[in-house]
């Protein structure tokens, strides 16, 4: 009897201890991901300023300039993490070819306060990448504890479910992810 | 990650006790020189003593010490924009729980290197030198270095086993100094006994023994472990930063310098990224050396080929260092990870301008002893001392009466206290409340200066009605 009491109390206490690391799994999990967020936040507020200062200079260009803002509106709206990470590779490829263009503008190149943003935009799409990297690591954590046995029974009951990774839509994109324009 | 992190923890507490025992022998062995069997256990006592002693001061002020010794300045985010952004960066990558505090030390030889307790409480130090004359990727490869020794938590262990280096060969060469005056007359203080004599005879030959050899092995065990932890950081900071390009060219940057820095010293030279401290003659023994050899760190950056993972690294060890011979600079426990993490591609270096350079390194310098920037109208930069009393005065080239800004001079010379807290109060409310309204004469160009002491430009473009200082985030509005 003492025996099925111990061994009953035993399993409860395993049963606590899988469902507590799950949850603190998936707290990381979310902490990751809003730190991703709170970067693209602050992209999307650059992006104004960027294009304030490079429009007077870049009266050429506009088709580039409109193409960023759209993709900014499109990312800002976007929901899932499926979604905004379609839309933020989309962002990223209309910056990299606006800073492409920029190299034509010597004019803009010298402009003290172009020179800040450039310097703020290259640091938060490092961060972004930076953030990814750590998410991922997170999310992968989370999805081999929800697969694998036992905990996968835990996470049955209480119906965990995968995360998304937040993985960039173009495979070719991947090799290029460093925005360099250097100081 | 983690199974890296627990075996240098690991690694750093054997050494902590084993440079302790060997502390306390070499006590136990002097106090029996001197006192007989009673001295034994007073040396002892004495030994243990100095043990906690030293470890409490190091570990609750270590790295203010050590910050005092190399006359860091801790600096606010606008003295150098990049640098906290690359912080930041590699604090993202690495996944602190902290931001790490950020110094300068005025001086124009490149170097950096990191202290603290733990990742929550952490210093990272870079000098004037390096900042002006590394750009962005290889600064970030310098930082993620540096980031890799507060994450492997080589940062405490370095205080730690370097103060209880210095306190075993403070000990040993004490009483080798005192052997060589009295002539080892100490032992007719307590000889009571021909017996007693005879063991304190003996005790003495060992404690000599011991104050030659001891201070010998512990340097070389420190020694051993502190190059082990270099190679071991340059394996991290290619895994945070996935581009050991960055690193390798930094590392030839600061191993080409021939300026010296002038505030290291023997015990904060195994700190830096560099040795400080150049050797007269050219190849001195591996054996006494804090560093790795510089080239062998950067063929090794070099070769690493397939991935950014600890595996690739520890192949281009073997390829470069190892001779053939298997040498582990990763602990195997860590290596198994198998996940696949790509290397970036190397971009074009761009060529350096050094007269930039050059002024870069002086306004910077100047920014960290607080100096205070104006610009004048006709594109002259000046530069205010701390001590500046004037509210306004004429521009030494065109003659405008230039402002000022003395409420920014008050705030850098309270800049060392609260900075902390003044940080974050920035962030969420700018500290000058009162805005500031322009009213444009025309449409085309125009330039003014912001109260703070910055200028502004308008461009012909430019048709919003506000917009916010990038200095003091005081709002200006413009009103035409």
């Amino acid at each position: 009897m003492l025996f099925v009491i111990i061994a009953i109390g035993l399993l409860v206490f395993i049963f606590i201890g899988f469902y507590n690391s799950l949850i603190r799994l998936r707290n990381q999990v979310k902490n990751a991901w809003s730190q991703i967020d709170v970067q693209l936040k602050r992209r999307h507020d650059l992006i104004p300023n960027l294009i304030e200062t490079a429009k007077g200079y870049m009266k050429h260009e506009q088709d580039t300039l409109k193409g960023i803002t759209e993709a900014r509106s499109k990312a800002m709206g976007a929901g899932s993490v499926g979604e905004k990470s379609k839309a933020e590779s989309a962002l990223s490829g209309a910056m990299s070819k606006f800073f492409v263009v920029v190299e034509n503008y010597p004019d803009l190149k010298a402009n003290q306060n172009f020179l800040a943003l450039q310097e703020e935009l290259t640091s938060t799409e490092n961060k972004i990448a930076f953030s990814r990297q750590s998410y991922n690591d997170q999310v992968l954590f989370f999805n081999n504890k929800i697969q694998m046995f036992p905990s996968n029974i835990v996470a049955g009951i209480f119906n965990f479910k995968q995360e998304d990774f937040f993985e960039l839509e173009d495979k070719t994109e991947r090799a290029v992810p460093k925005v360099d324009f250097s100081s | 990650m983690w199974e890296l992190i627990r075996a240098n923890k690991q690694k750093s507490l054997i050494l902590f006790f084993v440079m302790g025992i060997c502390l306390m022998v070499l006590g136990y062995f002097i106090g029996g020189a001197y006192g007989g069997e009673e001295g034994t256990f007073f040396g002892l006592g004495l030994a243990l003593f100095i043990w906690i002693l030293m470890s409490v001061i190091s570990y609750f002020s270590g790295d203010s010490i050590i910050l005092a010794l190399s006359k860091a300045k801790r600096v606010s985010p606008n003295v150098h924009p990049q640098l906290f952004n690359v912080v930041e960066e590699m604090k993202i990558a690495a996944n602190l729980p902290a931001m790490p505090k950020v110094y300068i030390i005025p001086d124009p030889a490149p170097n950096a290197f990191a202290t603290g307790r733990n990742p929550q409480n952490a210093s990272i130090v870079v000098t004037a030198g390096l900042l002006s004359q590394l750009n962005r990727d290889e600064l970030q490869g310098v930082i993620a270095h540096e980031m890799s020794h507060v994450l492997n938590r080589d940062i405490l262990f370095m205080t730690f086993s370097g103060v209880l280096l210095g306190s075993i060969v403070f000990l040993s060469h004490v009483f080798l100094r005192s052997m060589w005056f009295t002539g080892g007359r100490g032992r007719r203080y307590s000889s009571r006994s021909k017996g007693g004599g005879q063991i304190q005879m003996i005790m003495m030959i060992v404690a000599i023994l011991m104050a030659i050899l001891a201070p010998l092995m512990a340097r070389l065990l420190y020694l051993a472990i502190s190059r082990k932890r270099e190679y071991l950081a340059d394996a991290t900071a290619v895994r945070l930063t996935r581009y050991p390009e960055g690193l390798a060219s930094a590392l030839e940057k600061i191993s080409s310098t021939d300026i010296n820095l002038t505030s290291a010293n023997k015990a904060t030279a195994a700190l830096y990224i560099i040795n400080p401290l150049k050797p007269k003659g050219r190849k001195l023994s591996n054996l006494s050396s804090t560093h790795p050899p510089i080239d062998e760190r950067i063929k090794i950056l070099r070769t690493i080929a397939g991935g950014a993972n600890y595996i690739n690294y520890q192949n281009a060890f073997t390829k470069i260092a190892g001779r053939g011979k298997r040498s582990n600079i990763i602990p195997s426990s860590a290596i198994h990870d198998k996940e696949n993490i790509k290397l970036q591609t190397i971009s074009k270096p761009e060529p350096a301008s050094t007269k930039k350079g050059v002024r870069d390194l002086g306004d910077l310098m100047r920014a960290v002893n607080k100096y205070v920037f104006i610009s004048c109208l006709c594109g002259l930069k000046m530069k205010l001392p701390p001590g500046f009393k004037k509210d306004k005065f004429p521009c030494p080239r065109c003659g405008r009466i230039n402002q000022v800004p003395i409420a920014e001079l008050a705030v850098l010379a309270g800049v060392t206290q609260g900075l902390g807290k003044q940080h974050t109060k920035k962030e969420t409310t700018p500290s000058h409340k009162q805005k500031f309204v322009y009213h444009r004469t025309g449409k085309g160009w125009e330039t003014f200066t912001c109260p703070c002491g910055s200028a502004k430009q308008l461009s012909p473009a430019f048709d919003k009605d506000f917009f916010y200082c990038n200095k003091c985030g005081r709002k200006i509005e413009i009103k035409s």
